[in-house]
């Protein structure tokens, strides 16, 4: 089951840029969170502290509460393990590439040492199955690289991918942008689907697609939370003009 | 900037004020004939419905394709519903401007009496809140929709009003049966302009203020 995840004064900065000023943000439980804003408004980052990915860069630094559950992820665990229970997907589908499609899904798994087969061949199909893939690559797990799917195939196998380590949290740095639409809508159903077991986090540019798939959104500008609300609020009514000059395109 | 989705609500605002300038002409127009029982006028009335009714779906098929096409938000969105609503509601002014129309023809067939309800002064109050709704609209002033909300019950009030004073009437004199019903028709036919006044502007209210205030409903 997903956990619900709780933000506190969260402070971000790339060398001297302060990319994150003060964030405070509660992302419900088993529930899909959208964050929207222009380009470089922070919501990236955001995200990347959420799984202590922020720090991997040597001139990148975070301060605030990042509560999940009731482990505070900078205090009381070790980045391995939070980015273990924090999967995330990227906006590019980035498939190891010489590595086959059974290889692919289970590469978390291996790196945490687990090595029984019949868990690694179920872990395989459950993810897949999760990933709304399974039927499409079933015979060919071993056979076809995962580089060798199409984009859209692909982005599900990552998806699968950062599910078999069976985390509680789903990052997801816009993760239908390089696809079609049809792929596109694969993405939007399963993230449906998969927010009743995990807790989801999407960064996206598509506004409809926030619409479509979050129940909460988030407007981020310059580094600040400018507005958190249901995304039916955000989308009809938002209380902030900045939001609503976003929105409705009449931003700059 | 989405300038050409701006423009071309501009643009949609535009034509739906087209619209309620036909509209309100056709009411006028209406309330003259009954005023004067020339027909010449519902005549005009008549004729003028079809343009009414082609721009009804002019406007339906812009505003379909602005959604379509545009994925509007927030007050973008609400202003395309709010189009769509309000050029539904001005279709039916023009409806009841033909109604009365048909019954000032009616009444021509008989002698002009003398008849205990005031038909110029609640056209004239229908009018005025469908004057002032459209001005909300226009101004995007959410406080001059309220105060259109009410005047309804004035207008609701006269046409009760005119309901008894007719139906005694009738009962007093069955001879002026067919004229107190013509009458009758057209208060009714009045009224419900002022029910289209009214949706305006609670359309208005939804517009500006993203409010759901129909049926009494409070506030979202």
């Amino acid at each position: 089951m997903g956990v619900g995840i709780l933000v506190e004064g969260l402070n971000a900065w790339y060398g001297s840029t302060h990319t994150l000023q003060d964030i405070n943000l509660p992302i419900p439980a088993n529930h899909a969170t959208a964050l929207i804003g222009p380009s470089g408004c922070g919501k990236s980052t955001f995200v990347r502290c959420l799984n202590r990915m922020h720090e991997t860069n040597p001139i990148a630094r975070a301060t605030g509460v990042v509560k999940m559950g009731d482990i505070d992820i900078y205090k009381d665990a070790s980045p391995v393990e939070i980015r273990r229970r924090v999967g995330m997907v990227f906006q590019r589908p980035n498939p190891f590439p010489t590595m086959s499609i059974y290889d692919n899904v289970i590469s978390g798994l291996k790196l945490n040492g687990f090595r029984n087969r019949r868990i690694l061949d179920e872990t395989v199909e459950r993810s897949l199955k999760q990933a709304a893939l399974w039927e499409e690559v079933k015979d060919d797990l071993k056979k076809k690289s995962g580089a060798s799917l199409s984009g859209g195939q692909q982005q599900r196998m990552c998806i699968a991918r950062a599910l078999a380590v069976d985390p509680e949290v789903l990052l997801m740095d816009e993760p239908a942008s390089a696809l079609d639409p049809v792929s596109t809508s694969k993405i939007e159903d399963l993230i449906f689907q998969l927010k009743s077991q995990y807790t989801i986090v999407i960064v996206t540019h598509n506004m409809q697609q926030a619409a479509r798939v979050a129940e909460n959104t988030g407007f981020f500008l310059n580094g600040k939370m400018v507005e958190f609300d249901s995304t039916h609020k955000i989308f009809t009514n938002p209380k902030d003009k900045r939001t609503e000059d976003y929105i409705t395109g009449r931003f700059g | 900037m989405r300038v050409k989705f701006h423009q071309s609500l501009d643009d949609l605002k535009e034509k739906l004020l087209v619209m309620a300038g036909m509209a309100e002409q056709a009411i006028q127009r209406s309330i003259e004939a009954y005023r004067t029982r020339d027909l010449t006028i519902c005549e005009l009335v008549f004729r003028a419905e079809p343009s009414i009714n082609r721009l009804e779906r002019e406007i339906d098929q812009m505003a379909l394709d602005l959604l379509a096409m545009e994925q509007p938000m927030a007050i973008d969105l609400r202003f395309i519903l709010s189009v769509i609503r309000i050029n539904a509601d001005l279709e039916r002014v023009g409806d009841q401007a033909v109604n009365i129309a048909v019954r000032v023809r009616e009444m021509g067939a008989f002698a002009n009496t003398d008849l205990p309800v005031d038909i110029p002064k609640l056209a004239s109050l229908s009018s005025a809140m469908v004057r002032k709704s459209l001005q909300a609209f226009i101004e995007g002033d959410a406080e001059m929709a309220e105060s259109v909300l009410q005047m309804d019950d004035q207008v609701d009030e006269m046409n009760d009003a005119a309901f008894y004073a007719l139906s005694s009437l009738i009962k007093e004199k069955p001879e002026l049966t067919p004229q107190s019903l013509n009458a009758l028709i057209i208060a009714r036919n009045l009224e419900r302009v002022g029910d289209h006044a009214t949706n305006i502007a609670e359309d208005v209210i939804f517009w500006v203020r993203g409010a759901d205030v129909r049926h009494n409903a409070s506030a979202v």
